[in-house]
């Protein structure tokens, strides 16, 4: 790159930073613009899209994971094979696709606790607990869980005491987590579907002890 | 790149604000948002490093002052327009102010190697995370970038993304979560009975001899 094209560059991209009306248009028009763009150009196809994010209102969230759990809780086979192939034993309950193709399940011991996160970006196990609530995204959570994971989870009032190991995910690749809480005491008598009822969403995030 | 995303470890955030029932879309225009998001990637398919770095490009002050649905309507105009979809002004022209967008890619596919599925690394391996810090998009992590754990899992090849992000051919590389202890990454700041495990593909490791 020539030393004049490399100062025309920047100058030009400085120039147009430099120049952006004021003041910011509000979110919804910023929103609007784009849209109306997709839709004259033939790239917004209403039917389709309408159709994804239904499903995600409606037929994704915390309610498939805490089938899982339930399931695991009463099933010691099934346990082992979520274990072993989290992707496959969520799929015998029919929760797949985008985001839950490479599902890794960890487990919570008396001896260890299990929380996930992603440092980076907003990665989350779409097919089993919907999309990300909006503090999961939020540097706060990101930058700490990392860090001071136990004195974080005190502040959200889950204390885990010093002699249980914590073990942070940070979900940087293709693998989404998914924590199996441990089985609450005083739930012997449930049926399965009593037990999916007790499971939140964050306790499969790790935030929280059942 | 060192950029806002790259947020594990830093310092100086407060409390984890939770709200009771939180709604999937806090407001239309949050849905709308994700409507725009999808059609975008559907109609320019930039891959998922591609996607992510156009938001990671964000102007720092911008991504920490807006919440998620703003960062992806952000990244991809910033896609649209670099495609030619639409221009900066037109957008700004419609919204009738301003429309903040990305900064420019500024980075370059990694040189290319031959696509990899057999692990090099053996779960209890000890390996070190090479320091590089590219300008463009990578799933390494500033916080372990340099430091040494230990392969606790190997989880089958992907693509790599920092090719896939920057015009590269897509290749595939072996991916591992790997396990590193709180003291390795924080020194005498960290807590006893932490670990930290994160998941990388075998180009940004190396033995740890």
């Amino acid at each position: 790159m020539s030393g004049d094209h490399g100062h025309e560059h920047v100058h030009e991209h400085v120039h147009e930073h430099e120049h952006r009306p004021e003041p910011l248009a509000p979110i919804e028009a910023r929103v609007a613009a784009i849209e109306a763009v997709l839709i004259e150009k033939g790239l917004f196809d209403s039917a389709v899209l309408d159709a994804i994010v239904d499903n995600f209102e409606h037929n994704l969230g915390p309610l498939n994971g805490a089938r899982v759990v339930a399931r695991a809780w009463v099933d010691p086979a099934y346990r082992e094979r979520l274990l072993t192939d989290g992707t496959a034993a969520i799929a015998e309950l029919g929760f797949g696709g985008p985001e839950g193709d490479h599902m890794v399940v960890v487990e919570n011991a008396p001896e260890v606790h299990n929380l996930v996160v992603c440092t980076l970006c907003s990665c989350y196990p779409w097919p089993t607990l919907g999309l990300p609530p909006a503090w999961y995204k939020a540097p706060a959570y990101r930058s700490r869980a990392v860090r001071e994971p136990r004195a974080l989870l005190a502040e959200m009032g889950t204390v885990v005491p010093d002699d249980i190991a914590i073990r942070v995910w940070d979900s940087s690749a293709e693998v989404r987590y998914l924590v199996l809480p441990e089985r609450p005491a005083g739930t012997e008598g449930m049926s399965e579907e009593e037990l999916a009822s007790v499971v939140t969403r964050d306790s499969m995030i790790g935030v929280e002890r059942l | 790149m060192d950029g806002m995303h790259d947020l594990g470890g830093v310092q100086g955030f407060g409390p984890v604000e939770r709200e009771a029932a939180e709604p999937v879309f806090h407001a239309d225009w949050e849905r709308r948002a994700f409507r725009v998001n999808l059609a975008v990637l559907i109609a320019l398919n930039p891959g998922g490093g591609g996607f992510r770095h156009s938001i990671e490009r964000m102007d720092p002050a911008h991504y920490l002052t807006s919440t998620y649905y703003e960062h992806w309507l952000t990244g991809v105009t910033t896609l649209a327009v670099e495609a030619g979809v639409v221009t900066q002004q037109e957008l700004e022209q419609r919204a009738g102010g301003g429309f903040p967008l990305s900064r420019p890619d500024r980075g370059t596919a990694p040189p290319s190697a031959p696509p990899k599925t057999e692990p090099r690394f053996a779960v209890g391996d000890r390996v070190r995370v090479r320091e590089w810090h590219p300008l463009g998009h990578t799933r390494a992590p500033r916080y372990v970038q340099g430091r040494r754990g230990v392969v606790d899992r190997f989880d089958g090849a992907y693509n790599l993304p920092d090719a896939e992000a920057h015009g590269g051919t897509k290749v595939t590389d072996p991916t591992y979560s790997v396990r590193f202890a709180a003291h390795e990454l924080w020194g005498d700041g960290a807590a006893p009975g932490e670990t930290v495990n994160v998941d990388l593909w075998e180009r940004y490791l190396e033995e740890d001899r």
